[in-house]
């Protein structure tokens, strides 16, 4: 639990670095790094302006569209209610807060009341409570997969791209090779093969995943190591892994983010699919995908109120589709305003 | 590069891709004991008694290499083992489900196409009006849907609230007994094609019935997809100097819509269209599911329920290579249309 929450702030911390992270590079080597004491921050100063040009008008494009808007808020509203999920839904044992509480066993779902604010589903598992909790899980798989792919996506990616030669070839074909086989189906496989459970789902999620990031980084490499500055970095006698960490991953940064936003709302689709055909997390555990697969008996009520357990299906489902939406719309934005194509037109 | 050339680099780099595929299947079987391994080369019920037999008979306790040269010997024969969950051959199976598979697939793929580049080049000429707006953010909600939710939320409409107007399942019992009747020729086990074939028109009707929900599910999840790419190549093409030109020599916007850019800005949706059909068979396995439709998805999810490995693993590697090969056909076909790819 307390890995988890760690690894979480370390992957915003360093979401909320990276345009930091690569403003530096950039002054870097413009500055070229070693250049004389005097004048250097009137020359960090010179060189930022047309970053935070670019940046600015960014931001504005960003404000200027709706989607985006509308994108970010729905996010936010989401890492609110996973912040304050032990608030919101006090777990009755605080060791296992994931697990969703039951009111006895009774099969038929039960309607919204005062102790069930959502209803019951099948088996009696609270609602309420398994949608709140289900928000972190979500979190957790979303940025675990997504944030192991960029590693190993990254470590391959840049080799490939920069060494090139057999390193690429090898490389390449492997990602190929995962790219065949649709992620959902090949996910399937290794969780058949490793067995069900969430952990295997996020294991066979990176597995099947990192190959996007990898061909990405390697896309990008490829293009900045023909620019100027790699050349002049490389003639002041700068080592290979200067090179890649400090002038060519800095430039691949913005594309990779925006992939990853794109990517957080598929993976988390992806592992509720798993959890819907019965593969994911185990029976009780706070998970949408879960939670939808309990309301399958009942999507059609007795004659007369064909509507009855409406709330088994709807309310989870509107949590995955929102927090999806939430990702696919900010993504969706930020590439539009990012490419260089149709940037300025 | 000629033509033929680039037809022979294509086939030549298949290879790698399928050898790939069949590997990790073979690294994914790594996980299991001798016993369930031997499950996989089981051809009939009446195996399952002597499986120390077959564990001998195809080296499962010898060293991984040893195992791989039995197995891929037997796989190339066609014999992808036993699946426990249908009772009947992998290789049977994945025939027997496929029509159903290729029947959805007949419906969707020309409807997602054709609405989604509609849909993108309005879009594209409405850049940032409300009509932009309005249709990515409907094509970017059906992408955000699961699509198990979106079927069950369609289920409860159309055959709770409209009590059985389109029902789950492929086929009707009434229409079923006609299929299985000996008077019904089962030309390719696609009912709508069959039924059209024997004049036997209520089949059709029936199955057409069972298949506008999980269509709908299928295509409205895909449509993004196609949309995104036509928008953005169609704003591409209208940046270019050509369509400048053509509107300089003062043809009206529909002319220099539909003759100028629409064509050029059409030859990125057909790239993709061989990742489309991965996107489908990842949606037709949830999609067949939720709806009861017994396709190869539906096979596949009920394999992996039950830890029918065999199965699963079979399927894999026939997803694999029909999308291997979808791709080429793609790539060969985008060559012919494109005279720029084939130097490049």
């Amino acid at each position: 639990m307390i890995a988890t929450l760690l690894f979480l702030a370390v992957v915003f911390s360093a979401i909320l670095c990276l345009p930091v992270l690569v403003i530096r590079g950039r002054v870097e080597k413009i500055s070229g790094g070693t250049g004389e004491k005097t004048g250097r921050w009137e020359n960090f100063k010179a060189n930022l302006r047309p970053q935070i040009k670019e940046l600015k008008f960014s931001l504005k494009r960003l404000r200027k569209s709706p989607l985006s808007i509308a994108g970010i808020t729905i996010i936010t509203f989401f890492a609110i209610i996973a912040v304050l999920a032990p608030v919101l839904a006090p777990p009755a044992d605080p060791n296992r807060p994931y697990n969703i509480p039951r009111d006895g066993f009774s099969q038929t779902p039960k309607p919204p009341n005062e102790n069930h604010p959502f209803g019951t589903t099948e088996g009696q598992f609270d609602i309420y409570y398994g949608v709140i909790w289900g928000t972190r899980t979500a979190f957790t798989v979303g940025l675990m997969v997504v944030g192991a792919s960029i590693l190993v996506g990254i470590v391959l990616g840049a080799l490939s791209g920069y060494f090139g030669g057999i390193i690429d070839e090898i490389i390449m074909r492997v990602t190929d090779v995962f790219f065949a086989v649709p992620a959902l189906i090949l996910a399937m496989a290794f969780v058949t093969a490793m067995g069900p459970g969430l952990d295997s789902v996020m294991k066979a999620l990176i597995l099947v995943w990192w190959p996007v990031y990898a061909r990405l980084i390697r896309g990008e490499v490829l293009q900045a190591k023909q620019e100027t500055y790699v050349e002049a970095a490389r003639a002041m006698g700068a080592s290979n892994f200067r090179i890649i960490t400090r002038h060519v991953l800095p430039n691949t940064i913005f594309s990779v983010l925006v992939m990853a936003s794109l990517d957080l709302g598929a993976v988390v689709l992806t592992a509720a699919g798993l959890s819907f055909i019965g593969l994911g997390a185990p029976l009780g555990y706070a998970d949408w995908g879960q939670m939808i697969s309990f309301s399958r008996n009942w999507i059609v009520g007795p004659p007369g109120q064909p509507f009855l357990y409406w709330y088994t299906v709807l309310i989870p489902g509107l949590f995955i589709f929102f927090f999806v939406l939430g990702w696919s719309l900010l993504g969706d934005a930020v590439r539009d305003i990012l490419d260089p194509k149709l940037r300025r037109k | 590069m000629e033509l033929r050339a680039y037809i022979v680099r294509r086939l030549l780099l298949l290879i790698p891709v399928l050898v790939g595929v069949i590997l990790i299947i073979f690294a994914l079987l790594q996980f299991f004991s001798p016993v369930q391994r031997a499950a996989l080369y089981v051809r009939s019920p009446q195996q399952f008694r002597n499986l120390d037999q077959i564990i001998e008979k195809y080296h499962l306790n010898e060293p991984v290499y040893v195992q791989f040269f039995y197995w891929i010997s037997e796989v190339l024969k066609g014999n992808l083992g036993w699946s426990k969950s249908v009772n009947m051959p992998v290789s049977d199976a994945l025939l027997r489900f496929l029509p159903a598979t290729l029947e959805l697939l007949i419906f969707t793929v020309p409807l997602t196409i054709f609405i989604g580049i509609k849909l993108g080049i309005t879009s594209a000429i409405h850049r940032d009006k409300p009509v932009d707006h309005v249709t990515r953010g409907l094509a970017i909600a059906g992408y955000s849907l699961p699509a198990f939710w979106l079927g069950l939320m369609l289920l409860m409409i159309f055959y709770g609230f409209f009590t059985g107007l389109f029902p789950p399942g492929r086929l009707g019992l009434d229409a079923e007994m006609v299929v299985s009747s000996a008077s019904f020729q089962n030309y390719t086990y696609i009912h709508t094609i069959d039924g059209i074939l024997n004049l036997r028109l209520d089949v059709v009707l029936d199955a057409l019935r069972h298949l506008v929900l999980p269509v709908t599910t299928l295509t409205v999840i895909n449509l993004a997809f196609i949309m995104r790419i036509m928008r953005s190549s169609m704003l591409e093409t209208l940046n270019k100097d050509y369509i400048m030109m053509a509107r300089a020599k003062g043809l009206d916007e529909k002319t220099v819509i539909n003759k100028h850019a629409r064509r050029n800005a059409l030859i990125p949706a057909v790239t993709v269209s061989g990742y489309l059909v991965a996107s489908l068979m990842a949606g037709a396995v949830l999609t067949e599911t939720v709806f009861n439709y017994k396709g190869l998805g539906w096979w596949s999810v009920n394999a992996a329920v039950q830890l029918d490995v065999p199965a699963v693993l079979g399927f894999v590697l026939f997803i694999g290579t029909v999308i291997v090969i979808t791709n080429l056909i793609v790539d060969l076909l985008y060559a012919k249309i494109d005279p720029r790819i084939r130097l490049g």
